[in-house]
């Protein structure tokens, strides 16, 4: 199953047949104060140095989310693209759940974008799914509901495949819903990473659609996290995980990637894991 | 050193290290020896416990660090409980505390209630994803001296004000103190929701519901109330 993205003039196809898509994470007011700050006086030059450093790190696409306290969503998120689209060109994930800031966002969006996200909630799946339909966008399906998230895999798989229905009945192809099937930290439960490998492999199975994952929720509480973060990465990709809303920036975590697609078959004659290698040695004789 | 000593001692190093055998089989010796169940508890557990939410604040300790510590002190609350309700000592305050509606983060939630059960208060949880009637029939019927909303997303803050007005409207604001905390929110929106208090982590949070309820004398109280029973007691048997 191919999921397409794009841009006004990039295309970005997410597939188990191809490379890892990693999708920028560092456009987040939340938990960053001066970004938060700087966001909100429409000071946009922090934005847009982390859309570049990014996509130079090998984002494919950026997530970027405009969730200021107090602030104006929808207009914030709308700027905050716009700035965005300014220095780089790769297809955005609208990330929001305020849906006014959905619509805006989508509206003043050129190309095709994915929509992060909708839950297995009817209230919120009848508001999302008609938005997302209409701009002919893509969506990120979260695998839980009304009753909060299920520890038993099966059932996290059937509530992914109630949101890919109802994503069907409004007009979106399964292709166009991506199924986060929940990353929860092992500090708090030791089983938590086992369960979300297991609805990987029976979301692979059975539905067969792409899935992203808030990777680093499995180190929450814990020391080391890009440690822990780059090994979840290494035994998800196997387990199906597609994409990730990630931060690429982060050498442990864009190493692991790229050494795990190399594993999985996805880096013909190891050229993207050689190429990436002299450019880190490239820039470590820059430096001084 | 006195075996009683020794204890207390071991029993604070076993709960910071959430060691839940020994912890237990300690709580049963010192039974044994004739320790008051209230000494066993204030003078040992607690501190621990407050020791481990210490280590949490400054980044020493790491969340499963803190879940077996309080696992370890769960197992020695359930042999002591009973022995302290016989006396009739009271928990030393009550709070309500659940997840706004829209959210379904609990950890941080769940860290606040391990806490506060350790400081002594009795907490009622509400779960996650809590609607504004679920917490105002809460705090109607338990009549908590705190309640608490926990929100992990920026989009799910603004349920903060919601419950807030729920409660005036049912015209229970005044009985109650509100206590705000998750990921996102700052002191500057805590004020701006209008909740009395805000609290950063699990620790700060027990600390502030201690201020609240003017708990260190509540504690006292109790403790000398107990005291006193037991001397009544030795004398009546004598």
């Amino acid at each position: 199953m191919e999921t397409i993205l794009r841009s006004r003039s990039r295309e970005v196809v997410i597939s188990a047949d191809r490379p890892f898509v990693m999708i920028g994470e560092r456009i987040n007011p939340t938990g960053r104060k001066v970004l938060a700050a700087e966001m909100k006086a429409g000071v946009m030059d922090r934005v847009k140095a982390d859309a570049i450093a990014q996509v130079e790190a090998g984002a494919q696409m950026l997530d970027v989310n405009a969730g200021v306290p107090l602030a104006d969503e929808p207009a914030l998120l709308v700027a905050t693209i716009k700035a965005v689209n300014e220095v780089t060109d790769v297809p955005i994930c609208i990330d929001s759940s305020v849906i006014e800031a959905l619509e805006a966002a989508l509206g003043a969006y050129e190309g095709k974008a994915l929509v992060n996200s909708v839950t297995a909630e009817d209230e919120r799946m009848d508001r999302i799914l008609p938005v997302v339909k209409k701009y002919g966008a893509a969506v990120i399906g979260m695998s839980n509901d009304e009753t909060g998230i299920t520890m038993v895999p099966q059932e996290r798989v059937e509530i992914a495949r109630r949101i890919i229905e109802r994503a069907k009945y409004y007009g979106i192809p399964a292709e166009d819903v991506i199924i986060d099937p929940i990353a929860m930290t092992v500090a708090a439960d030791p089983q938590a990473g086992l369960i979300t490998l297991e609805t990987m492999q029976l979301i692979k199975e059975q539905l067969g659609n792409n899935m992203t994952c808030g990777a680093s929720n499995v180190s929450f509480g814990l020391p080391d996290r890009h440690i822990l973060n780059a090994a979840f990465f290494s035994v998800a990709m196997h387990a199906g995980l597609t994409c990730a809303i990630t931060n690429p920036l982060v050498l442990e975590v864009r190493k692991a990637v790229q050494a795990s697609d190399l594993l999985l078959g996805h880096d013909e004659y190891a050229m993207r894991w050689i190429s990436a290698f002299r450019a880190d040695q490239k820039k470590a004789v820059a430096a001084p | 050193m006195s075996r009683e000593e020794e204890i207390r001692q071991e029993l604070f190093d076993h709960t910071l290290n959430g060691h839940a055998p020994e912890v237990k089989a300690l709580t049963e010796e010192a039974l044994k020896l004739g320790m008051d169940p209230m000494d066993i508890l204030f003078k040992a557990l607690i501190p621990s416990l407050e020791e481990v939410g210490r280590r949490f604040e400054k980044g020493d300790f790491f969340v499963p660090e803190m879940l077996i510590a309080a696992r370890a002190m769960q197992g020695a609350l359930v042999i002591l409980r009973p022995l302290i309700a016989e006396t009739g000592a009271k928990p030393i305050g009550k709070v309500v505390i659940g997840t706004v509606k829209g959210d379904i983060h609990d950890i941080g939630k769940n860290l606040v209630i391990i806490m506060l059960e350790g400081a002594g208060f009795e907490v009622v949880d509400l779960g996650v994803n809590c609607p504004p009637e679920k917490f105002v029939e809460a705090v109607r019927v338990n009549e908590p001296h705190i309640v608490g909303f926990s929100a992990f997303l920026t989009t799910t803050m603004p349920m903060f004000k919601v419950n807030i007005q729920a409660l005036e409207k049912a015209g229970l604001r005044e009985k109650v103190a509100v206590m705000v905390g998750g990921a996102p929110v700052t002191e500057e929106y805590a004020k701006l929701a209008g909740a009395d208090h805000y609290s950063p982590d699990a620790s700060i949070a027990t600390r502030m519901a201690k201020q609240i309820v003017g708990a260190a004398q509540a504690a006292e109280n109790a403790a000398l109330t107990q005291a006193v029973e037991l001397i009544d007691k030795t004398l009546k048997k004598g």
